[in-house]
């Protein structure tokens, strides 16, 4: 690695994108926090969001984006009603694996929906402008790169104080500890869920806004291999607890930015080898996940 | 008696399906014979996942590596040396002078496969759950690494072709027959039986004495075998091949078919595989308009819609499958007491 390619911009960016990988996976930390679901259909929340800021390029701004967040938590909501609802309690690899079918379904939708017009692929330039550096103190960043980090930094407060401070928040994180004593005890297992369905949902329309930017071009498998990657820091982190997953999301998006935009690509062709490598001697080491120390952080695990 | 029987049942009904796919596809047309090969080969791949998955209930999206091993294995030691020298220069001495037969490559993929699977297992099949399924899906996206990059052991990024199309009916059903039979075999023995325990309870299983890193190993081991010899028959059935066709489009295809089918049985993992590529091949027989009663005519793209809604309504409705994970039985008035 030549140290000089090693610049601000490049730094930037990778923090720009471990928010973004960050808060997807805070959205698909919440969901297997209450049910115990990894949910491989997430990226194509995501992907629904992009599509419809694309179909809604025509639109003021903010009426896109709220119809973006319409339409993917409708989607997430329905998910959870008619998908995730009747697997309850099945084993982990049936649920992973009924995702897969959701993922591969709605990605086909997306493509016959797409292809109306002949050809695969739509344009989502509303927030374009978004790209465009600006100079702080000599130095060029990304509005986006901002943006992001605003608003995953803004939504992780948020979220915190929601599960923090709130009654459902707290529910929540009891649902997320021990799911059946936290019913016994009078939690609503339906809103529990429902809730972080909703808020995974939210967190999923946010991320479709924020990636459009950086990928103005929109196909059927947009987010696909994003959703993999946040997957695997999900899991090196520690998925057990919220707080671990989304360092491994963002410590995986960090890593991947500095990877792809510092390494000449010549050299980079058995990079992947060593990055999963390393992966697989983390889990060898700590099975449990990275950033899971001890016994105190046992505790809390939403 | 009546065991014997049933055991004689179990192995039977999986075999006399693909026998008589495998009878169809002599009556097909050749261009319809593809489907049916396509369905032998998926038997064999989604058995020899079921091998591991289905025994020890830990999740492995590895298992296509050994797949891919095996295929290129077999794909590039039986391309014939007068191309071979041409085609694929970049290949070790050794590879680029030598090739082999038919039988010798599908051995020689199966071989390959059990000590790739051995190899990797030692270390990894100390995990369970997610660790256990993220560090497989590690171990398929560095066997993809390397087979697109490294030229002197295969053709890299650029397509493998010139491989001879050996897996016809015959020996795609003989193909798919064997591999039933040893895992068929393999869930029968002590060893299977051991880790059949750990599958329903771990810790129940430690206690009275199962090593359960071990039997774990060793299915793994042998699941990665029947992967690579699986591997070879794909490589002879399509003739030529790219790194990316053994990658994450089949992972997950062919999760989904053993699941679909039930993943804790054998019969599972056949129905499972047969009912999917017979589906898929349907639908897009359908896309072109077929007749069965009356005409229909499917818009195009709308294939993979319904193959998608097809198995998600399948797995909502009836999460352990088609089969609900059991092996075949007769019928109880069928059965002798």
């Amino acid at each position: 690695m030549t140290l000089a390619t090693l610049t601000f911009q490049t730094l930037s960016d990778a923090v720009g994108l471990g928010a973004i990988y960050a808060l997807m996976a805070v959205g698909i930390g919440l969901v297997f926090g209450v049910l115990r679901l990894v949910n491989f259909a997430y990226g194509q929340l995501v992907m629904a969001g992009a599509y419809t800021l694309a179909f809604t390029a025509s639109w003021p701004i903010a009426w896109s984006i709220v119809t973006c967040f319409a339409v993917v938590v409708a989607l997430s909501l329905a998910m959870d009603l008619v998908v995730f609802r009747p697997l309850r309690g099945q084993s982990p690899a049936v649920m992973l694996v009924t995702t897969f079918a959701i993922a591969f379904l709605l990605q086909a939708i997306a493509t016959i929906v797409d292809l109306r017009n002949g050809q695969l692929g739509e344009v989502a330039p509303s927030l374009s402008s978004l790209a465009q550096p600006i100079t702080v103190w000599g130095v060029d960043i990304r509005k986006i790169t901002l943006v992001s980090i605003g608003v995953a930094a803004g939504a992780l407060i948020l979220l915190a104080l929601l599960l923090m401070r709130t009654t459902i928040g707290l529910h929540t994180r009891a649902a997320a500890a021990d799911f059946r004593t936290a019913r016994l005890v009078g939690v609503r297992a339906n809103r529990v869920i429902m809730f972080a369905v909703f808020l995974s949902g939210l967190i999923a329309a946010a991320v479709a806004v924020m990636m459009t930017v950086q990928l103005p071009f929109v196909t059927p498998d947009f987010a696909l291999y994003d959703t993999i990657v946040v997957l695997v820091g999900v899991v090196v982190g520690g998925i057990d607890r919220l707080w671990t997953a989304t360092l491994g999301g963002f410590t995986i998006g960090f890593v991947s930015g500095v990877i792809n935009s510092a390494l000449p690509t010549d050299k980079t062709v058995y990079l992947p080898s060593v990055v999963f490598a390393l992966v697989i001697l983390v889990l060898l080491l700590r099975p449990a996940g990275l950033f899971a120390w001890g016994k105190r952080a046992a505790v809390e695990r939403v | 008696m009546s065991r014997r029987v049933d055991a004689l049942v179990e192995l039977a009904a999986p075999m006399l399906l693909v026998v008589a796919v495998g009878l169809l596809s002599t009556t097909a047309s050749p261009s319809n014979q593809v489907y049916f090969l396509n369905a032998l080969v998926s038997v064999a791949i989604v058995v020899a996942i079921y091998v591991f998955v289905g025994n020890s209930g830990v999740i492995s999206f590895g298992q296509i590596s050994f797949v891919a091993i095996g295929a290129f294995a077999a794909g590039v030691m039986t391309v014939p040396l007068d191309s071979k020298k041409n085609v694929l220069s970049t290949l070790f001495p050794l590879l680029r002078d030598h090739t082999i037969g038919d039988v010798p490559s599908l051995l020689l993929a199966a071989g390959l496969g059990g000590l790739f699977a051995f190899a990797v297992g030692l270390p990894l099949m100390r995990l369970t759950g997610l660790a256990a399924g993220i560090a497989t899906f590690a171990v398929l996206e560095i066997t993809n690494n390397i087979l697109r990059e490294w030229t002197s052991i295969g053709p890299g990024a650029t397509t493998l072709s010139l491989v001879p199309e050996s897996t016809g009916p015959r020996q795609g059903t003989i193909g798919a027959l064997v591999v039933i039979a040893v895992a068929f075999a393999y869930q029968r023995s002590r060893l299977g039986r051991q880790l059949r325990a750990s599958r329903e309870d771990s810790a129940a299983a430690r206690g009275v004495g199962v090593r359960v890193h071990q039997q774990r190993l060793w299915a793994f081991t042998l699941s990665g075998a029947l992967a690579g010899f699986a591997g070879a028959l794909l490589v002879h059935q399509l003739g030529s091949i790219t790194t990316d066709q053994v990658f994450l489009d089949l992972t997950f295809l062919t999760l989904l078919m053993l699941v679909f089918g039930g993943m804790t049985s054998l019969w599972g993992a056949v129905v499972g595989a047969l009912a999917i590529s017979g589906l898929d091949s349907f639908l897009s027989q359908a896309e072109e308009g077929v007749h069965i009663g009356f005409r229909l005519d499917l818009p195009t793209g709308s294939r993979f819609v319904c193959l998608g809604t097809i198995m998600a309504v399948v797995l909502i409705l009836k999460p352990s499958g088609l089969t609900g994970g059991r092996e075949f039985r007769l019928p109880r008035s069928w059965r002798r007491r």
